[in-house]
């Protein structure tokens, strides 16, 4: 099967359909791989990079003939023309389609019998996290956004104390906590600005939090959690208290960052004129919904303008802008979707695949799109488990399995686990059990002076004892739980202390039954003692980092 | 001051030092990076407590003591040199079992020793006979409660549960039992009574340990750890030593948090596993757990290194099995090969896999893995769907879906590793029997999931060579 990577031709846009890295894990997976020469020229991948990894650098009629195009955004329609008229009938066409908005494209391309899958339209189901184009750009443009911001903001945005005097941090507000907003977050919090994330769906909270972030609310309880996990439009008085809490945020924050969408329909307008009169001069506002229309009333999509002091930036290409590494991931994106098509042997068009049918927007001219509703959506109980998955931080960028940045700093040792709520009524009974015995062993023990004197002996070491307890807690639940054993070890080597009974026992001169059973005891604690502490020695020498 | 009292509160003041240490010592558990240091305390701690005993015990030490240290310390010493980490809860249960015998002996030195013998710092009143069974009494539960462990984890003893009809009136009888001879020790401070408490002790130990088996071994052996440390508590009272108490006191505390994690990490009550007869109930035919459905798919060696090579990221489960085999250097191999070649390699690490808390840790640091991409379940578990491959070594209770979805499985409700929600997931399997808990696994028959029949060693070390060749 041969598989093109054509040439962008729309202006300003940088990307390709695949970097070298993904053209050669293709060919080793038997696709015959064709590259239009100068594709991958904008995204700094010269035409070298792609035929050392295996592609045929080819002219551009070439490439169009191929069984498989890739590309990054839809074919251009021009008069009735369109670049994808070099293909052939019944090949297939692998981009972004946006099929409600290009309509007459997706007609077009019709007439000339080709299959068309948008990578814009792949179901948002955790199995096709992998080949979540959108997710791979949004993520991109999250972070993007908060390098223009920072580029065009006249201050820190890390606080800092100089001798010249002490810096605030930055304030940044981050208007939409789905992939791209989760993303300016984390980069806006590792640049150490103080970040405030704003979002309609409550189920997202924690995900801002565990980035470091500040999750903001309104006092009405209303859940903006639409189908997909994306958001849905909200009520009037809903709208009316975001408002407020915006033009409140508008006098403190220096940056704004809005990312909310609502999927066919414009973009929402959050961030009004009156708010952005509110800012302080120099504030920047970085609207990546600017292609949709844009979340503030001044953005000019594509431009940056500056209003009341303010800059308001509405650039639509965000991923274009780092295009080695959009490229890269969309191409892996394409690459995990054509393995689920089957591969380069086995390729098809299967329509009971649920990716698949949910991305195919044309079968040799046949119309399937929109595809049927989904049986069911990808929230078999509306928890906040299932309805986080398609913001998942993480988007569908393979190059990092990892998770959540925020997890990465306990990588090493295991948290320790937290002890259980209930230790107060556990350290209650035992101290309760305690008192108990000492009550019975004042009330019924002899009266005579000497049980009386022992008593108070045993109540001193009953003190010590639960002292003792207490402070073995709070020390035995901060232990890592990957040195359980040590941890048995060593206590078992230290519980071999019992070997002072042992010495006190077999101090007498004279050798009676007495003094040999105590230094049998002797013998066997210092087994345990010399035993433990070396074994634990032996042990904790194989850790390392 | 007279000498002795002198000495005496000079012996009491490296009492607390030692205590200290102690503490410090197992403070330095809590990471990796402190822990040598933390070891280096109890060491410190330890050598304290002994010279400052010395120093009472007078100027003349008893020849024959000296020789049962210095006995002692080479025993130990060649024990904990020789004993292969696969070895090490044979070897924590056998020391364990050495405090409680340590602990019953020394009781019994205070019980034999002739009245008014200057060693006794107080006379044999009622509170110290109490004293006296009570620390005999639960060194001999501990100690053959852990002789027995030994021998379960050793090989030596099924590791079957034996559950003997009425055993819970057993158990009753004979805490009655014992209470009846400590009431008439005490009494009379008769040196038989206390044999015939000790005695019922020893039977108790084993009927406790015996009734409990299988998967449940990593939770016996933390109990024991913390029985351990209460014997040497009692001691403590016994002889007025606030050393031994405070010790005894962290080293039992430590043993019963253990415990209580080992527990949660299966979702069972305490009670549950200490009187329970978990893994013995007969497997159910009809109307019982839901028969796995289809074929199990096996998978070669070759085929496995392929699809690992085109891996963006692994995670292994290890279990028990590799331990047994033994397989921790060829895991290790196998993961160096892999992260050399870019592929993320992780391993997950259930509480409850292997005999002993830690166990896998252990194991593998042994072979070198480094420990920050040896992750516990509560962090790795959510990365199972974003995981290309996921190999089971030698496991198999811990990661069984059955444990999610089967309300009927004996282990339902255990939280487990879900490694079927990874794209590929093969399973290192020695032959098709049932885990450790005698459970069907579901994960065998799952569509993602294929077969890797054999040794985990011998089938590590040829995934390894088809990697290289490949």
């Amino acid at each position: 099967m041969k598989l093109a990577i054509v040439k962008e031709t729309r202006p300003d846009e940088r990307r390709v359909a695949a970097s070298p890295a993904v053209v050669g894990r293709l060919v080793k997976a038997g696709w015959t791989v064709l590259v239009e020469r100068g594709a991958g020229e904008a995204a700094s991948f010269p035409d070298a990079q792609y035929a050392a990894a295996g592609a045929t650098v080819v002219g551009r009629d070439e490439a169009w003939q191929a069984d498989v195009v890739a590309k990054v955004r839809p074919p251009s329609l021009e008069s009735g023309k369109s670049e994808a008229d070099r293909m052939r009938a019944g090949a297939l066409l692998v981009s972004f389609l946006f099929p409600a908005q290009n309509a007459e494209l997706v007609g077009h391309l019709a007439t000339r019998k080709i299959s068309a899958l948008g990578m814009d339209c792949i179901p948002r189901i955790s199995r096709a996290q992998k080949l979540d184009a959108i997710s791979s750009m949004a993520n991109i443009s999250g972070y993007r956004a908060v390098i223009e911001a920072a580029n065009r903001y006249g201050s820190f945005f890390t606080g800092q104390f100089t001798a010249a005097g002490k810096v605030p941090p930055a304030k940044v507000l981050v208007i939409g906590a789905g992939v791209a907003g989760l993303a300016a977050v984390a980069a806006a919090k590792g640049l150490g600005a103080i970040v405030r994330a704003f979002d309609v769906r409550p189920t997202v909270a924690d995900q801002v939090k565990s980035l470091g972030g500040e999750f903001l609310t309104v006092q009405i309880a209303e859940s903006g959690e639409g189908q997909g996990g994306y958001a849905k439009e909200m009520s009037k008085e809903f709208i009316a208290a975001e408002m407020a809490l915006f033009n409140e945020q508008a006098k403190d924050v220096n940056i704004v960052i809005t990312t909310a969408l609502i999927p066919g329909r414009p973009a929402p307008k959050l961030w009004t004129a009156e708010a952005v009169g509110l800012m302080k001069p120099g504030s920047v506002v970085i609207d990546l919904a600017a292609e949709q229309g844009g979340n503030c009333d001044l953005t000019q999509p594509g431009k940056e303008v500056v209003e009341h002091g303010v800059t308001i930036v509405g650039y639509t290409d965000m991923p274009s802008r780092m295009a080695s590494v959009a490229s890269d991931l969309y191409g892996t994106n394409i690459q995990h979707l054509l393995e689920e098509m089957g591969g380069a042997e086995k390729h098809t068009i299967d329509l009971d695949n649920e990716i698949v049918r949910g991305s195919i927007v044309l079968r040799n001219g046949e119309k399937l799109w929109p595809p049927p509703p989904p049986k069911k959506v990808d929230t078999p109980a509306a928890g906040p488990a299932t309805t986080a998955k398609p913001v998942t931080v993480t988007p569908a960028a393979p190059a990092t399995p990892t998770p959540a940045p925020a997890k990465a700093s306990a990588h090493g040792h295991g948290p320790p686990v937290q002890p259980p709520s209930r230790t107060a009524g556990v350290v209650m009974s035992i101290v309760g059990v305690i008192a108990l015995v000492a009550w019975l062993a004042l009330r019924f023990g002899a009266p005579d002076a000497t049980v009386s004197e022992g008593t108070v002996d045993l109540l001193q070491h009953m003190t010590v004892f639960v002292m003792a307890i207490f402070v073995g807690w709070q020390v035995i639940w901060n232990v890592a739980p990957a040195l359980h054993t040590p941890l048995m070890s060593v206590t078992n080597a230290i519980s071999g202390i019992i070997v002072v009974g042992g010495l006190l026992g077999a101090r007498a001169v004279d050798m009676d039954a007495s003094v040999i059973v105590a230094i049998l005891a002797t013998l066997f604690a210092t087994i345990n003692i010399a035993g433990g502490f070396l074994v634990t020695r032996r042990m904790l020498a194989m850790f390392r980092k | 001051m007279d000498p002795l009292s002198r000495a005496h509160a000079l012996a009491t003041t490296a009492y607390l030092v030692a205590a200290v240490l102690f503490i410090l010592s197992l403070r330095g558990l809590s990471s990796p990076e402190t822990a040598r240091r933390g070891n280096l305390y109890g060491i410190i701690g330890m050598a304290i407590a002994i010279l400052a005993t010395l120093t009472l015990t007078g100027p003349q030490p008893n020849p024959l003591l000296i020789g049962s240290i210095a006995a002692g310390a080479a025993i130990g010493t060649v024990m904990a040199t020789r004993v292969g980490m696969t070895q090490m809860p044979e070897l924590v249960a056998l020391l364990h079992s050495f405090v409680g015998v340590a602990a019953v002996m020394v009781g019994y030195s205070l019980q034999l020793a002739d009245p008014g013998d200057e060693r006794m710092f107080e006379a044999l009143t009622t509170k110290t006979l109490v004293e006296v069974f009570v620390d005999v009494w639960i060194g001999a539960v501990t100690f053959t409660g852990s002789v027995l462990a030994f021998l379960k984890l050793r090989g030596s003893v099924s590791g079957r549960p034996t559950l003997l009809p009425a055993r819970h009136f057993l158990n009753l009888a004979m805490v009655v039992g014992s209470i009846v001879f400590a009431v008439l020790y005490v009494r009379d401070g008769q040196t038989w009574t206390l044999a015939a408490g000790t005695a019922i002790a020893c039977v108790l130990g084993v009927h406790l340990v015996a009734a409990i088996g299988g998967a449940d071994m990593p939770v016996v052996v933390s109990m024991l750890n913390s029985y351990s440390g209460w014997t040497a508590a009692a001691a403590g009272f016994m002889l007025a030593n606030d050393l031994l108490i405070v010790t005894g006191a962290l080293v039992g505390s430590s043993g019963a948090i253990l415990s209580y994690i080992m527990c949660r990490a299966m979702n069972r009550s305490i009670w549950n596993v200490i009187f329970g007869g978990f893994g013995a109930e007969p497997p159910k035919s009809s109307g019982g757990p839901a028969q796995p459905q289809g074929d199990v798919q096996d998978i070669d060696h070759q085929t496995l290194a392929t699809k690992l090579l085109e891996s963006k990221s692994v995670i292994i489960v290890p279990g028990y099995g590799m331990a047994v085999a033994r397989a921790q250097h060829a895991v290790r191999e196998l993961t160096e090969i892999l992260r050399v070649k870019g592929v993320t390699v992780r391993f997950a690490i259930h509480p409850v896999a292997g005999r002993l808390p830690g166990h896998m840790n252990v194991l593998l640091a042994e072979a070198n893995v480094p420990y920050d991409i040896v992750l516990e379940m509560d962090e790795i578990n959510s990365d199972f769907p974003t995981t290309d491959v996921s190999i089971v070594i030698g496991a198999n209770d811990i990661v069984n879906p059955g444990a999610e979805d089967d309300a009927s499985s004996p282990i339902y409700g255990m939280p487990v590793l879900q490694v079927w929600k990874s794209k590929l997931v093969v399973v290192n399997k020695r032959s098709r029997a049932t885990g450790y808990a005698g459970v069907d696994n579901p994960l065998f028959y799952k569509p993602v999931t294929r077969m890797l029949f054999g040794d985990a060693k011998d089938a590590v070390e040829k995934v390894v060579t088809a990697l290289r060749a490949g």
